[in-house]
C-alpha cells in the first residue's frame, strides 16, 4: 500500500528507513528494502543523516520506486539553500518520488570540526512552506513553473523535548504549511509521549511513532547522552544493564513501548540502524 | 565591537619572512579595547620583531584604523618611516588592515584574525551579537537574535535537541530559543513567536555591501 493510501484510509501506518552508501552501490541498501517491502507501507531514505556524507538519497528513492516500493525522501536543510532545496524538490517528482520528509539536519559539526560549511537558508517550516508552494505552481521567488510536483509531506517532531510547548507550536506551524504525516524522534518515555499527544490532540496529521530497538547497554547509554533531546529513562537504562540477552530486552522495550502507546499514534516509524530482521520480529509481537 | 584576536607570532613571523624594515600600526578603537590591538600590544610586538631581528622604524595607535580620515591624519607625521618601511604590520581588524593598506601602497599585513560583532561582558569574555544581516528582527523575539544565536538558524521554532536550556551544537551556548521563551514571557509577548516566519531575505547582505549618501 502507498504511504498516500495508508494515510487517507486510517490504516496503521508502518514505515522503516534504510541508508544510502558510503559510496557509489546501492546494492545492499536495496537488499534491506527488499526484505522490508511486505512489511512496511513506505520506506524513508535518510539524507547525509548525523551530519555523515553519503549518496544523495534521491537515487535510493529512485531505485524504490522501480521496486514497487513507496519511497519517503528524506531532504534535511543542512546542504543546500532555497535554490538548491527547490531543484532537487522538482527532481524528485520527476523520478516518481510521491514523499518528501522535511527535517532541519544535524549540525555538521564533531569533536569540534566543522566538517561542510553549514548552509540552514529555510528551517524544516520554511522547507514545508517552499514545497507547497511548488506545489502551487510557483518558485521560491514568485516565478511560475512549467508543470508542477504533488507530495504528500510529513514532518518529525522531538515529543521527549523539554521544550514541549515550543514543539507543540513549531509542529502546528509545520501542520499548517502543509504536513500531513509527522514521525517523531525516537521515544523511550511512554507518559512523556502521552503529554505530547494530549497537547497535540487536535492536529490534523498522523503521528508516527519513532521506535529504536536498543541492541545493548551501550547502545542505549549513547542514546541517553549522545542524541540531542532523547530521554531514556532510568528503568530503560537500568533493563538493558542488567540483562543477559541484551537484544532480546531491547526487542521487548520496543514492544512494550508500542501496546502501551498504540492508542495514542496513527502507527510506527522504525529506526533500526538497518536492521530490517527486528522489524519483523517486532509487528510478529504487537 | 569588532573582536579581533591575535595570530600566532610565527605566523607572523612567516609573513614578515623577507621584510627588513617595519612599521607597525594599532587601532585606538577596537582592538585597543579587546586588548589586541592598542598601544601596549604594538609596543610588545616591537620589542619581540626586534629580539627576531627585524628594524622596526616606526609604530603608530590610529585613532580608528577602519577610518579613512584618520589614518590619513595619523599616518602623515611619519611620512619618511613610511617611505623606508618594507612592510606594514597592522594590528586592527580586516577593515583597518584594508584601509592602511589602500594608503601606503606596499606590502601590508594582518596581525589579527577579526572575529565577530561581540558584546563585552567583562574583559576576557566577548559573546558574538549580530550577523549585520541588514534586517534587524530582534522586535519579535524579544531582543534575542536568532540568526546569530541559533547555529540552524531555525526562525520557527526550535530544533527539538536542547536540554537543559542548552544549545544542542554547543552546549556552553543557551538555546536561544529557551531565551526567546523566557523572555516573551517576562515582557507578555509570546504570540509574537505564533506566526509563520518566511525565509529570511538576503538581498541587504549581498556582499561587498556599502552605503553611500
Amino acid at each position: 500500500m502507498s504511504l498516500e493510501k495508508a494515510l487517507r484510509t486510517n490504516k496503521f501506518v508502518i514505515t522503516a528507513e534504510i541508508f544510502p552508501p558510503k559510496g557509489i552501490n546501492t546494492a545492499s541498501a536495496l537488499k534491506k528494502a527488499e526484505a522490508l517491502k511486505d512489511l512496511v507501507d513506505a520506506i524513508n531514505v535518510t539524507d547525509n543523516q548525523r551530519a555523515v556524507m553519503r549518496m544523495n538519497p534521491m537515487v535510493l528513492c529512485h531505485q524504490l520506486v522501480h521496486m514497487g516500493i513507496d519511497p519517503v525522501y528524506q531532504m534535511a536543510c543542512r546542504d543546500r539553500n532555497t535554490m538548491g532545496l527547490s531543484s532537487d524538490i522538482l527532481a524528485a517528482a520527476a523520478l516518481g518520488i510521491k514523499n518528501i520528509l522535511a527535517v532541519t539536519g544535524d549540525y555538521p559539526l564533531r569533536n569540534g570540526k566543522v566538517l561542510a560549511k553549514p548552509v540552514f537558508e529555510a528551517d524544516s517550516v520554511q522547507l514545508l512552506e517552499l514545497i507547497g508552494k511548488l506545489e502551487k505552481g510557483f518558485d521560491m521567488n514568485g516565478a511560475k513553473l512549467e508543470s508542477t510536483p504533488a507530495f504528500v509531506k510529513g514532518a518529525v517532531v522531538n515529543p521527549g523535548s523539554e521544550q514541549m510547548d515550543l514543539q507543540v507550536l513549531k509542529l502546528k506551524k509545520k501542520i499548517d504549511a502543509g504536513a500531513s504525516f509527522i514521525q517523531t524522534q525516537v521515544v523511550f518515555d511512554k507518559d512523556s509521549f502521552k503529554r505530547f499527544r494530549d497537547k497535540c490532540s487536535k492536529m490534523n496529521a498522523k503521528f508516527l511513532l519513532g521506535i529504536f530497538p536498543l541492541k545493548s547497554f551501550s547502545v542505549a547509554q549513547f542514546m541517553a547522552e549522545k542524541v540531542p533531546g532523547v530521554k531514556v529513562p532510568s528503568k530503560i537504562l537500568e533493563r538493558m544493564e542488567k540483562t543477559k540477552d541484551p537484544l532480546r530486552e531491547g526487542v521487548d522495550i520496543a514492544v512494550e513501548t508500542i501496546k502501551e502507546l498504540k492508542s495514542y499514534c496513527d502507527g510506527i516509524h522504525f529506526m533500526t540502524m538497518n536492521d530490517e530482521g527486528l522489524v519483523r520480529e517486532i509487528l510478529s509481537r504487537i | 565591537m569588532i573582536l579581533t584576536e591575535q595570530k600566532k607570532y610565527d605566523e607572523i613571523l612567516k609573513m614578515l619572512k623577507g621584510a627588513k624594515t617595519v612599521f607597525i600600526v594599532g587601532c585606538g578603537a577596537c582592538a585597543t579595547t579587546a586588548g589586541t590591538g592598542g598601544e601596549e600590544q604594538v609596543k610588545d610586538f616591537a620589542e619581540r620583531l626586534k629580539k627576531d631581528g627585524k628594524e622596526v622604524i616606526g609604530t603608530v595607535v590610529v585613532d580608528a584604523t577602519c577610518d579613512n580620515r584618520l589614518c590619513r591624519k595619523n599616518l602623515s607625521g611619519h611620512k619618511d618611516k613610511l617611505d623606508k618601511a618594507d612592510a606594514f604590520l597592522v594590528m586592527a581588524c580586516g577593515a583597518g588592515v584594508q584601509t592602511i593598506s589602500g594608503l601606503v601602497g606596499k606590502a601590508v599585513f594582518p596581525a589579527l584574525n577579526s572575529m565577530f560583532v561581540a558584546k563585552i561582558e567583562r574583559a576576557g569574555k566577548y559573546y558574538e551579537m549580530c550577523t549585520t544581516c541588514g534586517d534587524c528582527q530582534l522586535d519579535r523575539t524579544g531582543g534575542i537574535c536568532l540568526v546569530t544565536r541559533c547555529p540552524k538558524n531555525t526562525l520557527n521554532g526550535p530544533c527539538g535537541g536542547s536540554v537543559n536550556g542548552k544549545c544542542e551544537v554547543n552546549q556552553e551556548n543557551d538555546c536561544a530559543w529557551a531565551l526567546i521563551e523566557e523572555r516573551l514571557k517576562q515582557i507578555n509577548k509570546v504570540e509574537n513567536i505564533n506566526e509563520f516566519e518566511p525565509v529570511k531575505d538576503w538581498t541587504k547582505a549581498l556582499r561587498p555591501r556599502k552605503m553611500e549618501k
